[in-house]
């Protein structure tokens, strides 16, 4: 059967004469950027007219994993302000809407829209916005300035595909271990990370299932920040490890509970209460610790030096409806 | 003058570091917060400790010491090594030992000694991650104390300790 190619309408406008860049609509809300800031805007329910300024940059890694992710689950709080919520068929845009002070003063707007309208915009913002040189899944060190006027693009930066094994990395017909001539150079961090394979010896006839590599090798060579990829998987007990420097670019709201396991070197992390952003507590992991972030928070991480989390999902389909519905709780474990 | 070059930091059962939950108004307990080389510091040969946990899905702490019993599961399992080195024999399990019931969570002991094919082996030392083909036998040997993270279902040697693993104030 041929695929299902979906038309969707994207509301950009003309180049703007001076910056270059195009602006969008989507929905009641406009998205515009100028050198330094990305712009958003939209009408209150009460007629007001109402605005949001992020740094360009920031906006543009936000932007990128909320793309990269197909929305991830849940939320994805851009900042305090704006930000997408997954509803799976379809996405929510909210501006205030989970900001205690703004959804208080009724500023918020929040709207619904297919999946594939909301990403079709958000795609082409990204490409748009995106200059040559600048790279929003790269650390801050390791790309150059997303500021400026439009001066090309990055389209291969801000399209690379998620890196999903189906089983585990390295197994034959499976996601692949990265190299050297795969263009996954060792990265600067993790030069004294030991790079050598597991001793296998299968028996004839069992090279594929005698099967082990090296984890820490893999996130080694890893060219993107927080972006997790899947490396092995049972049933919908996803192994989602990733590497981490600097700061997570957007605040994740849980609609279920997610683990981390800390790998190595630190990561800190800030949550709040995901409906209004009110702060619950700070969660410092070293090397071996482990700790659930509850699937009423929102949380974001601060890694001073590049380093190995392990973010353990679980995938399954129904699991958000279920938490929903009081049929699974919104704390790891009760003890 | 060159800068200094980067120093990855790996814990270890000799050697770790503990973080913690800093509460502002929420429950520490809700967080679950605990440390795997601890758990192994404190934990028996082969105890298959809980220290996540999603629904039917854990993530155990195991201190491999020794050789472990032989295992086998209705489903794939991974194992992650954290510390030490630690070999991993693998049997293709005869059809009679196997799992009787296909859809049962988390691995079991096989009754018995294993029978059947010899698949191989391997080794793996901190940062390697192996795979423990579904309705295999495999056996954990450990010359020295050694730390594995297993990606598993909850079943029925899984170990619940959680007061005494995690963070409680």
């Amino acid at each position: 059967m041929n695929a299902v190619v979906e038309f969707v309408n994207v509301l950009a406008s003309k180049p703007d004469a001076v910056s270059g860049y195009k602006s969008f609509t989507l929905g009641s809300f406009t998205f515009c950027r100028d050198e330094y800031f990305a712009h958003v805007s939209w009408t209150t329910r009460s007629g007001k007219p109402m605005s949001h300024t992020l740094d360009a940059g920031n906006f543009l890694r936000a932007l990128m994993r909320d793309v990269a992710w197909g929305f991830f689950y849940g939320w994805v709080n851009f900042d305090a302000v704006i930000g997408t919520v997954n509803r799976y068929e379809s996405v929510d845009l909210y501006a205030g809407s989970y900001n205690g002070t703004m959804k208080e003063a009724e500023i918020d707007l929040l709207e619904n829209f297919p999946t594939a309208q909301i990403r079709a915009t958000f795609e082409q913002m990204l490409d748009d916005w995106t200059n040559e040189g600048f790279d929003p899944f790269a650390a801050p060190q390791e790309t150059g300035s997303a500021h400026g006027r439009k001066r090309g693009n990055n389209t291969a930066k801000v399209t690379r595909a998620r890196e999903l094994a189906k089983r585990c990395v390295g197994l034959k017909g499976d996601l692949a271990m990265r190299s050297d001539t795969s263009g996954a150079p060792i990265n600067r961090a993790f030069a004294d990370v030991p790079q050598e394979a597991p001793e296998l010896h299968p028996e004839p006839g069992f090279e594929n299932d005698v099967h082990a590599f090296n984890l820490f090798a893999f996130l080694s060579r890893s060219q993107v920040t927080w972006n997790p990829s899947f490396t092995s998987v049972v049933k919908y007990s996803f192994m989602c490890p990733t590497t981490e420097e600097h700061i997570l670019p957007i605040i994740h709201g849980n609609d279920r509970v997610e683990w981390f396991f800390q790998m190595c070197d630190e990561i800190h992390w800030d949550c709040g209460d995901k409906n209004t952003g009110k702060p619950l507590a700070r969660v410092i992991m070293k090397a071996g610790d482990m700790a659930a972030m509850p699937a009423y928070c929102r949380h974001q991480g601060f890694s001073p030096k590049r380093s190995m989390l392990l973010v353990w999902e679980n995938g399954s389909p129904t699991l958000a409806y279920e938490i929903q519905n009081g049929k699974s709780p919104e704390i790891p474990v009760q003890f | 003058m060159t800068a200094p070059k980067y120093h990855t930091k790996f814990g270890s059962l000799a050697h770790f570091e503990k973080g913690g939950v800093q509460s502002i108004t929420d429950d520490v307990k809700h967080y679950a917060f605990s440390n795997c080389f601890d758990i192994a510091s404190r934990a028996r040969p082969f105890e298959k400790i809980v220290f996540g946990q999603n629904q039917i899905y854990v993530l155990e702490t195991i201190r491999a010491e020794g050789n472990s019993p032989w295992y086998t599961c209705a489903h794939d399992e991974f194992a992650l090594c954290m510390d030490g080195e630690v070999e991993i024999h693998l049997i293709q399990l005869d059809a009679d030992q196997q799992v009787r019931d296909q859809t049962k969570n988390g691995a079991v002991l096989v009754i018995g000694e294993p029978r059947g094919q010899p698949m191989g082996w391997m080794k793996i030392r901190r940062g390697h991650q192996a795979m423990l083909p579904r309705n295999s036998a495999y056996q954990f040997r450990a010359a020295q104390p050694a730390v594995l993270i297993q990606q598993t279902c909850k079943g029925e040697l899984s170990i619940e300790r959680w007061a005494d693993i995690c963070q409680t104030a």
